[in-house]
């Protein structure tokens, strides 16, 4: 035995046992909330190298390693208990799953003589989340946690990353562990894509050389990849406008001239404009997702379709393209730059300059504060440098379009899922990940409501946050539909009762900062970005604001919509 | 392709609790319905193969057999044709005899390759192994004289020649 390989040691337990796996991948934090099933798991935290992060609800755990797994690329963990501990992690879970995310949740459980006995707090917590995990363990054998938990991160951050659970039934956590701590993985059904076919990056190569308008569409998958500066090379190269999902965004500099920005649903109207004229549009870890293409049979008609993706099950899923090569963004980018050459798009770039001046990303002072002001005046108060997170709505996508951002790392969105009640959780976890780093969460004041109690989490841990609480005092998104397609019955989207943000706060010994009026904005935000502690900044902006472009659900973005219509609309038949 | 056609599913999976469970919920959330499963442990009791059959839309399949693959524990999912396999399935089929029609009962059977397992004085149980085709004809056939119950085990199949399946 080497020395390095440590002595089964009788006196161990399975949870120690499991720490220590934990520690041996460089886990930091762990993000959970204990209850009885999950007390051995805590008790061998106690004097760990890993520092416990005590949140005040399951979810936000979740968020918070999901967001820190975002900022840093690594993956996330968190810790809940049984039952109720459990199910209240779900939500994370499906979230971390629907974008990709590489977070291990491990789950306290009853004892496995219990199990499905209806015990107390016992849920079967492997069977609820099989559909939004990528893999999910229960641990029957207490000498199987080394392996396992080796497993679950190997599977959780190779190929496309996903979220892991490990449901820890208690008398493994709390049994002897008599095994080795130096297990091997046994995953034979497990493989992942690596360089991408060669003669078909090739054949992509000349496609691209005979195309007069490419347009390259950057997804997640990109950003995971760390494909950035090679798609930035490549753009250059070929002088090709670049247009990124939501999840897409920093996968190439926004600020950089080639970019078009966001497409889709509320996209730039020059994205969509590209896309209703482009040539070729080549994917590169995107799923074409119904937010972008609305409606298949009308979306980039005539173009060639290049699908690139490292997982095989997107192919054929949505569009059927003419090209497609499986692997890594960041291995086929890299070969792809080999064999391109400069191309003549000068008529082409001339031409998406001419809908960037006559459709740019606008708003008005004119009826007060707006949530474009805030936005647009804490992007240029923070240069542009900040790592943002946000919940999910309106906010959301005024946020994507008027916060640019240029490194993929920067951006931390709940896209596939949509899940309100992310954004704060995940900046406090995105700050654990880069300390000293400025972070902002842009929240809704209906999202923040519904994790606010981890302000608490944020003070007591003096993470430097800053929420920037977007209230209009509305379920805003859902409000606008009502207003566009549904005569304006707003039903269930008033917020009446909304707290004093500025005094919930202060309630928690955090900073509270208010703007209400256009010309306060900035030095208010000024302030609140220098105040070196956690801080709340209450935006009130004018009630009725809507979003705008848009393409209803459903359409393609020949149907867009760049102005208030003064029509009434039919009803959207897409998803959602 | 019709959505109709019947499409038969060959997969390698790890021999553990909970992979029948991963696998169907796949073909569930597409709204495919699983008409026969067949689960046996293979020669290496670490791994087990699922034949199953079912019915619908072959794009929709694609998308299932990619989403099958990616499960961890799954090793290999493809879909199979008889052209290049062989497939077999064993009924068990309980027939109502009265004396005038036991000969003849005997005889389909004896001509069908089926076997009499269980006899008494007013039912037989015959075992019938051969295709799905097969039995569905022995199947048709015994409902004249009285078919009370029949039990299918599903389809299996193995590919021909030197590939494994």
């Amino acid at each position: 035995m080497s020395k390095k390989t440590p002595k089964s040691n009788a006196t161990m337990t399975g949870a120690e046992a499991l720490i220590k796996g934990l520690e041996a991948h460089g886990v930091q934090y762990i993000f959970g909330l204990p209850g009885g099933a999950a007390i051995p798991l805590f008790d061998a935290l106690y004097g760990s190298k890993i520092k416990t992060i005590l949140v005040r609800h399951e979810q936000g755990a979740t968020h918070m390693a999901d967001g820190y797994a975002r900022a840093t690329g690594k993956v996330g963990v968190a810790l809940v208990t049984s039952g109720p501990g459990a199910t209240n992690a779900v939500t994370g879970i499906m979230t971390a799953m629907m974008d990709s995310i590489p977070i291990v949740v491990l789950c306290g459980q009853t004892i496995s003589p219990m199990l499905g006995k209806d015990a107390f707090q016992e849920a079967d917590i492997s069977g609820i989340t099989m559909p939004v995990v990528k893999h999910s363990y229960l641990v029957k054998e207490i000498n199987s946690i080394p392996r396992i938990i080796k497993e679950a991160f190997h599977i959780a951050s190779t190929g496309r990353p996903g979220p892991v659970l490990i449901d820890l039934p208690k008398d493994m956590t709390a049994g002897a562990f008599t095994g080795s701590l130096d297990a091997e993985m046994d995953l034979p059904g497990y493989s992942f894509p690596g360089k991408g076919n060669k003669t078909d990056i090739v054949k992509l190569a000349k496609m691209f050389k005979q195309s007069k308008k490419p347009l390259l569409l950057i997804g997640h998958g990109a950003v995971i990849a760390g494909a950035d500066n090679i798609i930035k090379a490549l753009a250059e190269k070929m002088r090709c406008p670049v247009t990124m999902t939501l999840l897409g965004k920093g996968g190439f500099p926004e600020s950089h001239p080639l970019s078009l920005g966001m497409l889709g649903m509320h996209g730039t109207a020059y994205a969509n404009k590209a896309l209703t004229s482009c040539d070729l549009i080549c994917s590169i870890g995107c799923r074409w997702d119904d937010r972008i293409n609305g409606n298949n049979d009308e979306f980039c008609i005539g173009a060639k379709k290049i699908h690139i993706d490292i997982d095989p099950a997107e192919i054929n899923k949505i569009v059927k393209p003419d090209l497609s090569i499986i692997g890594d963004a960041k291995m086929i980018a890299e070969e792809l730059l080999k064999h391109v050459s400069p191309l003549n798009t000068a008529d082409w770039l001339k031409e998406l300059e001419f809908y960037k001046q006559e459709f740019p990303l606008h708003y008005s002072d004119a009826e007060g504060l707006t949530a474009q002001r805030v936005i647009d005046d804490l992007y240029h108060v923070t240069k542009g440098k900040a790592v943002v997170t946000t919940d999910v709505g309106q906010h959301q996508m005024w946020a994507a379009q008027f916060y640019k951002t240029d490194r993929g790392v920067n951006w931390i969105s709940s896209g596939g899922a949509g899940t309100m009640g992310f954004g704060f959780p995940s900046a406090i976890g995105a700050q654990f990940g880069r300390p000293g780093e400025l972070v902002v969460a842009i929240v809704g004041d209906g999202g923040f409501q519904m994790t606010l109690c981890e302000l608490a989490t944020a003070a007591v841990n003096k993470q430097p946050v800053k929420v920037v609480v977007i209230d209009n005092k509305y379920l805003g998104m859902v409000r606008q539909w009502q207003e566009l397609f549904f005569d304006n019955r707003l039903s269930g989207v008033d917020l009446k009762g909304n707290p004093d943000f500025v005094k919930l706060a202060e309630a928690y010994g955090i900073k509270g900062f208010h703007i209400s009026k256009v010309d306060e904005c900035k030095s208010v935000l000024e302030q609140a970005m220098k105040h070196p502690g956690p801080a709340l900044i209450h935006a009130e902006v004018i009630k009725e604001g809507n979003v705008f472009p848009m393409v209803p659900a459903g359409k393609s973005a020949y149907h867009m919509i760049i102005e208030a219509p003064k029509t009434k609309m039919e009803k959207p038949t897409g998803s959602t | 392709m019709k959505s109709t056609d019947i499409h038969t599913l060959s997969i390698l999976v790890a021999n553990k609790p909970g992979v029948l469970v991963r696998v169907a919920l796949v073909f569930a959330r597409r709204g495919y319905n699983i008409d026969s499963l067949v689960v046996s442990p293979v020669h290496n009791p670490k791994f087990s193969r699922m034949t199953i059959t079912a019915k619908g839309d072959p794009t929709i399949l694609e998308q299932i057999i990619k989403q099958v693959n990616k499960l961890i524990d799954v090793i290999h999912a493809s879909e199979h044709d008889t052209s290049n396999a062989v497939d077999r399935e064993l009924s068990l089929l309980k027939v109502k005899v009265t004396p005038s029609y036991r000969t003849i009962i005997l005889k389909h059977a004896k001509e069908q390759h089926a076997k009499v397992v269980d006899e008494t004085d007013r039912l037989m149980i015959l075992a019938h192994t051969g295709s799905t085709e097969e039995l569905n004809a022995l199947e048709t056939l015994m409902t004249r004289y009285g078919l009370i119950e029949v039990v299918r085990t599903g389809k299996l199949l193995m590919l021909k020649g030197k590939e494994t399946t």
